[in-house]
């Protein structure tokens, strides 16, 4: 069942690089215009598109470029002059490490909001939490950004407001997260909160949990060591999810701090027809959600022992 | 549950809902002010007075503004849940009708690459592709809908298939095209209207965050999101300019969330688990 798994995910990505390298293909505009300048001769222009690979036919030129992501070669960058492989390296140590803090915030508040609302459904406590929830799904998150911002950076002056200073001091490098990391995971730990919560209620229900209380045991020890693993399953499928929309929200977040990561380097490397650096750091982020549905696919059968084999 | 509480939900978020609506299509024919010219002199009014939502820094009615910019907004998420729904709806039934054939797999799997490109990826691609546009916007979030109606469709058609009157009708010699469209779909309507007001929502706030990067609808054109990224550099000076477009979308998308769960809980209380 594994080796047809790891195909499909194999089948997957190539798909998804094919897409890409099709949808940036088409993008108009010459790369070699853009570097040169429109004045430059016709022979010139011509020789550079030589040197760039621009006059290969296209199964050419992306079997190359797919040779060059499996052995780690994604050419140079045309507006840098510099690897797009180290290039988006750079990047991911921002991106990765956001998402990531972004992701754990919201898990750390749903998993109590949700609990507390299942084991006091219908009464004020889960009124709130869930109204609250709601209110939590419809903020735009770089809108709740731009409040934190007046609030704790331009107010409070607790934290920084935007860019980022590097990992050289871990302390400093961790601030300059902390609001795009809120501001991200506020809406994901409301949907969270929301799911869990319906699930908790879900397994609440069962037969077995009133056998479990029937024992002799809380309330609270019943939702902790018997209810909460079983309502995992809905929790886990929508946490992978939560990781496409962390990667795609984080391109708008790090615009709003001016965070040099992913998101923003694939738009400066659009607007400079960079198309060498969009094409890789797109499939990058593709690559990583595809890989992360995959884990949580892997993860349902260590959750569910049912699962496994299937 | 507390009685009456998701009839309130309903009643509140139909009202949210009616009241963006209402602004987009009075916008139509009249506005307060007319926002196509710049009044220095009035720029960043506090609200009050004639400018009940204040000014922006060109001295333009925020009131206005976020009038039209309702009609960018609810027209993009709105024909963005078209698309999904036209091209979605139809594959959903296709799979379920061929159930665990090769088509359900393909369109099955077809969604889930779809679902790795997240909805800003798309735009960003489209929008390298085609050019920055309110159209391309709502391609782009319409794209992201189409696995979306057809996930929805299908699990709400599958278990429809193994009921007696379906097989009845496929005795009766009526192909499984003829049964999807008499049959399953009158019956996967509901589950479809609650999930076209959420990704009418979502797909507002997808509008938005394209316009407040610049690939959604472009200047002159006022939208929610782009008075946001005008509000920007002023919203130290000014709070109100970043505050009210982004509490017309909070509410707005409230508004239609709450309608969809208050839907839900009409059409179908037995959804209520299956659906969160």
């Amino acid at each position: 069942m594994l080796a047809r798994r790891l195909a499909l995910l194999a089948l997957a990505l190539v798909v998804a690089s094919a897409v890409i390298f099709a949808v940036v293909d088409l993008v108009p505009g010459d790369p070699a215009v853009f570097v040169l300048g429109t004045g430059a001769r016709p022979d010139t222009l011509a020789a550079l598109r030589q040197q760039l690979g621009l006059d290969l036919p296209w199964p050419t030129r992306y079997a190359r470029w797919l040779g060059g992501v499996l052995t780690g070669d994604l050419g140079t960058s045309l507006a840098y002059k510099a690897p797009v492989a180290g290039m988006i390296l750079d990047r991911v140590q921002v991106s990765l490490p956001l998402a990531l803090m972004a992701l754990g915030l919201a898990v750390a508040v749903a998993l109590p909001v949700g609990m507390l609302a299942a084991s006091r459904r219908g009464r004020p406590a889960d009124a709130l939490a869930m109204g609250a929830a709601q209110v939590g799904i419809a903020l735009p998150n770089f809108w709740f950004a731009m409040l934190l911002v007046l609030v704790f950076a331009v107010k409070l002056r607790w934290l920084p407001a935007g860019g980022f200073p590097g990992w050289s001091d871990p302390l400093a490098a961790l601030r300059a997260l902390v609001l795009p990391a809120v501001a991200l995971a506020l809406p994901q730990a409301a949907i969270l909160a929301r799911v869990l919560r319906s699930a908790l209620i879900e397994t609440l229900g069962q037969d077995y949990i009133r056998s479990a209380r029937a024992k002799g045991l809380s309330r609270a020890q019943v939702l902790r060591r018997h209810a909460l693993r079983n309502a995992l399953i809905p929790v886990l499928t929508i946490l992978g999810m939560q990781f496409s929309f962390l990667l795609a929200g984080a391109i708008i977040i790090e615009n709003v701090f001016y965070l040099p990561g992913l998101g923003r380097l694939i738009f400066q490397a659009i607007s400079q027809r960079d198309l060498v650096v969009v094409q890789s750091a797109v499939l990058v982020l593709v690559a990583a959600v595809i890989l992360v549905t995959f884990l949580v696919d892997l993860a349902y059968a260590a959750v569910d022992p049912r699962l496994r084999g299937r | 549950m507390i009685p009456g509480r998701h009839r309130m939900g309903l009643v509140a978020g139909a009202a949210l809902g009616a009241i963006a609506l209402a602004m987009a299509l009075v916008s139509l024919v009249w506005t307060p002010f007319d926002v196509t010219g710049v009044d220095v002199a009035n720029r960043l009014l506090p609200p009050g007075g004639a400018h009940p939502l204040g000014t922006d820094h060109l001295g333009r009615d925020l009131l206005s503004m976020v009038m039209i910019g309702a009609r960018t907004s609810l027209s993009v998420a709105l024909l963005a849940v078209g698309i999904g729904a036209a091209v979605g709806v139809p594959l959903g039934l296709a799979a379920a009708a061929s159930r665990g054939g090769w088509l359900d797999e393909a369109i099955m799997r077809a969604g889930d690459l779809v679902f790795a490109f997240p909805a800003l990826v798309t735009a960003i691609l489209i929008t390298a592709a085609l050019g920055p546009s309110a159209a391309n916007a709502m391609l782009a979030i319409g794209i992201f809908n189409i696995p979306v109606f057809a996930r929805v469709t299908r699990a709400g058609a599958l278990p429809l298939w193994t009921l007696d009157y379906i097989r009845a009708a496929e005795i009766s010699g009526k192909g499984p095209a003829r049964i999807s469209a008499e049959h399953i779909l009158p019956n996967v309507a509901s589950l479809l209207i609650v999930q076209g007001t959420i990704q009418f929502a979502l797909g507002i706030l997808a509008e938005a965050g394209l316009s407040y990067v610049g690939l959604g609808a472009q200047p002159p054109t006022p939208s929610w999101g782009r008075m946001l990224a005008d509000a920007q550099t002023m919203v130290t000076l000014a709070p109100h300019v970043a505050v009210v477009p982004g509490l017309a979308i909070v509410l707005t998308v409230l508004g239609l969330n709450l309608l969809g769960d208050g839907l839900r809980d009409a059409l179908d209380p037995r959804l209520k688990a299956r659906l969160t």
